[in-house]
């Protein structure tokens, strides 16, 4: 299947050659088609960085909003239009950086929505500091003796709080990458799908050889529905496991908690102020 | 001294003062509704600290026979639920002051004879009753029974404000109340307080609100349908009403993990088609200005409702002050277009708000109503709100192929798409964006975008609001207000009672209406009063019109101005003479 919908055609990028961002927004690019999803039925959110320029190279609707803030507009986006489809895609400095807090709130808010992040352990738009997901001694121009923070584990603190969905990739993975995505956003709920990926102007440790020597892909008989398990998994120090660590299906998403769709989903800009309940709320005010 | 005799007609100052916790905000809410039921004009306002329990909060309750909507330092009736309580109003006490309480628990020495007591043993009643809880209900009834209201009339309120309820506590409450009628009667037949204020039957089927359902009304009939919050005293209030009544008017409201997520959560409201406010207060506010700018640059609609309260930092929670304009007017960096409105009346800021929603929509920018906490807590009496005046604009357009979100234009409005309604694709982008909306660094585009943002401005100049002139046209003096001042400078101005003074007052305060030169020429004499220390609307006008107001009147304490003190002020500026 083509992916021409989605193509920008002959467009200037600001991604270094072979920056790891190429082969995630290819796989994006496929796992859309193949779950047959419109351009104008799609919205990506971004904040800032490298990998939140992905919604300009692919041809649908795009909130490329502020470092960090991502998913407080693709929560609200989904819960006014349940009809769009929204991914919230950005890199690991802005998802669990600038906007940690949100990341844990998404989670305990379950907005139907995917959350794809960029992790390539490093900053590269601000030029080569430590991410929040640097590994401990990492060496920058900021962290000169090496980063002393332990490294964030994005797939543990979710697990922690039971979020509906987590996976993890790799960028040098198509084909996992693609369909790993793909079931990410047929999910009901918020999906949360961490790839790992080179940065290869900043990042000269995790390389392409590195991330093939520390990872490993969750067994065909690995059971996502068993959180400890998961969490067993996702605190693993030698090797990072690759794949869909858990799913929690019962949970109830955002939208289902919202009384404005008890009765449907019709999309809010669809729906009419009703005066008249307006007039009776003024009225109730005379009688005290 | 110690006659203990209050003759009062026509306008009663009450003021309850007690610990948070001891159920003053009760008698507020019961006295208020009860009285105006009863035909009286009602006005009631509070201040209080931040804390849950102890401490020293006050309520006023005014009750006239003609329209009252201000605050007044007098104090006729003074109930003091604990001795602190009369230390905390102390200055607002004079001889005239009744004060209506257990002399023996709430004075001490040094004041126990130069005050006008009236001894009424509350906590003994009470506790008889089922226990010291009960003295707010107590008082409530006294007050209900000095103004007449009706044995009935209010055992019957009780009850149902009260219901449903624990049986027990309802029949408590209503033995309380009926107590306190008894002792009001027993006051008045002994001559003690005579208190003769006239009704109007008309008054009784008006509407009371206090300025947080002004706001929250105003946002519903503005089409609001998604707020998104942090709480934060006082903006908490509009988000409480908004939440109530979320299933009634198809509106989302989520309180969220913080001021920043608040507005990002209600620019993808508006992106998706919604109508989104956020409500907040200085700190919160000034968490969420990064996002201004944004609504900014990707051309969105905002509405933002900012509740003042005295800053720097948590200054004073729970107080008031008119310190934020500057802050909303220079909040977000770069350059863009913006309004704020800051409502006098409780009626404008229903009409204000309403209109935020449709401008913010019009012209694709954040649009603000600054309020306080004077504003958010003071209740009045109206007859009605004109609800037909709100009626809303869909600006929301459908896209076509070759829709471009960003089309130059020479208002610098181009048509507002949203996802999914249309074979268009709509890019919101915080860079610098061409046409269609992705990133650009296309330098002579970056001064057509700047340009067409800013060309809103003449426009919006053009739509702004005038002020209001209270007073003769061939005044000689002109006094300045804007926001929640205006009840309280409006009543000074009738004591003062001079042709020669006017007051004219802005409900919009940025931009400044174009015609506000004229009235600054004509003035021999230009005072302006506000509720902060820098005088910054002081320095807007003179930014707009380069006259700088050398006369002031400014309070930045935490507490509203109340009329005696703007009057005596007006005066010790204008002189006596006319």
């Amino acid at each position: 299947m083509s992916t021409e919908r989605f193509d920008m055609g002959n467009i200037d990028m600001a991604w270094c050659p072979g920056c790891g961002n190429f082969g995630i927004l290819k796989a994006l690019k496929k796992a859309l088609v193949e779950i047959d999803i419109k351009p104008e039925k799609l919205v990506i959110v971004s904040g800032i960085g490298q990998a939140a320029k992905i919604p300009h190279y692919l041809k649908t609707n795009i909130f490329n909003g502020l470092h960090g803030r991502a998913l407080p507009p693709a929560t609200a986006i989904k819960a006014v239009n349940p009809a769009l489809t929204v991914i919230a895609e950005s890199g690991d400095g802005d998802m669990y950086g600038e906007g940690g807090n949100h990341f844990i709130h998404a989670i305990r808010r379950n907005p139907d929505i995917t959350n794809i992040i960029h992790n390539n352990m490093v900053y590269g738009l601000t030029k080569g500091q430590a991410s929040p997901t640097s590994q401990s001694g990492f060496i920058t121009p900021v962290q000169v003796n090496g980063t002393n923070s332990e490294p964030f584990n994005p797939i543990a603190v979710a697990i922690s709080l039971d979020a509906s969905f987590i996976a993890r990739a790799f960028a040098g993975d198509y084909e996992q990458t693609k369909d790993i995505m793909k079931k990410a956003i047929t999910h009901k709920g918020y999906s949360i799908v961490d790839i790992l990926q080179l940065c290869v102007t900043f990042n000269k440790v995790n390389t392409y050889q590195w991330f093939k020597d520390h990872t490993y892909y969750l067994e065909d008989n690995y059971d996502p529905f068993d959180r400890t398990e998961a969490f067993k998994r996702a605190i693993e120090k030698d090797k990072f496991p690759l794949g869909i660590f858990y799913i929690n299906p019962d949970k109830l998403c955002f939208n289902e908690t919202l009384p404005v769709y008890s009765a449907g989903t019709t999309p809010l800009f669809r729906r009419e102020m009703a005066i008249e309940k307006l007039v009776s709320l003024v009225n109730s005010k005379r009688a005290g | 001294m110690g006659n203990s005799i209050l003759k009062k007609t026509e306008d009663i100052s009450i003021v309850l003062c007690g610990e948070a916790g001891h159920g003053i905000q009760t008698v507020e809410q019961i006295l208020t509704r009860l009285l105006k039921l009863s035909g009286f004009h009602i006005f009631a306002t509070k201040e209080y600290m931040s804390r849950i329990r102890g401490g020293s909060n006050s309520t006023e309750i005014r009750v006239s026979s003609k329209r009252v909507s201000s605050l007044l330092n007098r104090i006729d009736i003074l109930i003091p639920f604990d001795h602190a309580a009369l230390k905390h109003v102390k200055k607002r006490i004079s001889n005239e002051t009744v004060i209506l309480a257990d002399r023996e628990i709430i004075a001490d020495k040094e004041n126990n004879n130069d005050l006008n007591w009236i001894d009424v043993p509350f906590s003994r009643i009470a506790s008889e009753i089922g226990g010291t809880i009960y003295t707010n209900i107590l008082s409530a009834g006294i007050i209900a029974g000095l103004l007449r209201v009706g044995a009935d009339a209010l055992d019957h309120y009780i009850e149902q404000f009260f219901s449903p309820g624990d049986k027990n506590t309802i029949e408590k409450n209503r033995n309380a109340a009926k107590k306190g009628y008894e002792i009001a009667q027993e006051l008045m037949n002994s001559g003690k307080i005579k208190i003769d204020v006239s009704r109007n039957a008309d008054v009784t089927g008006e509407i009371i609100i206090n300025g947080a359902e002004a706001v929250g009304i105003g946002a519903i009939a503005g089409g609001c349908n998604f707020i998104s919050s942090y709480p934060m005293s006082p903006s908490t209030a509009v988000l409480t009403f908004l939440s109530r009544n979320a299933r009634d008017f198809n509106l989302i409201a989520e309180q969220v993990e913080d001021e920043i997520s608040a507005i990002n959560m209600a620019l993808g409201a508006w992106y998706a088609g919604g109508r989104a406010m956020v409500t907040t207060s200085g700190g919160g506010f000034a968490l969420m200005e990064e996002a201004v700018g944004l609504a900014g640059m990707i051309e969105s609609p905002m509405v933002i409702h900012l509740a003042q309260r005295p800053g720097p930092a948590t200054g004073l929670p729970t107080r008031t002050e008119q310190g934020d304009l500057q802050l909303a007017l220079y909040s977000g960096h770069g350059e863009f277009p913006r309004i704020i409105f800051a409502p006098g009346k409780l009626e404008d800021a229903v009409y204000l708000t309403h209109q935020a929603f449709n401008l913010a929509d019009k012209y694709q920018i954040p649009v603000f109503i600054l309020t306080d906490q004077y504003f958010m807590d003071s209740y009045y009496n109206m007859p009605s709100l004109n609800l037909s005046e709100t009626r809303n604009t869909q600006y929301i357009e459908k896209t076509d192929q070759d829709y471009k979100r960003y089309r130059l234009s020479k208002n610098g409005i181009s048509p507002r798409g949203i996802p999914g309604y249309g074979e268009g694709l709509v890019l919101a982008d915080s860079d610098e964006h061409d046409e269609k909306g992705h990133i650009t660094e296309d330098l002579d585009l970056r001064v057509e975008m700047v340009n067409k943002r800013l060309a809103k401005l003449i426009g919006i100049t053009e739509e702004a609001i005038p002020p209001e002139l209270v007073g003769r046209e061939d005044y000689k003096s002109l006094i300045i207000g804007w926001g929640s001042t205006f009840h309280v400078i409006c009543e000074a101005m009738e004591n003062l009672g001079r042709t020669d003074v006017a007051f004219l007052h802005f409900k919009q305060v940025y931009p400044v209406h174009p015609g506000t030169l004229e009235y600054l020429r004509k003035a021999e004499r230009i005072i302006m009063i506000e509720g902060n220390a820098t005088c910054q609307f002081g320095s807007l006008v003179k930014i707009t019109t380069g006259f700088d107001i050398k006369d002031k009147i400014l309070k930045y304490n935490g507490i509203q101005f109340t009329v005696e003190e703007v009057t005596e002020q007006m005066k010790a500026i204008l002189g006596q003479e006319e």
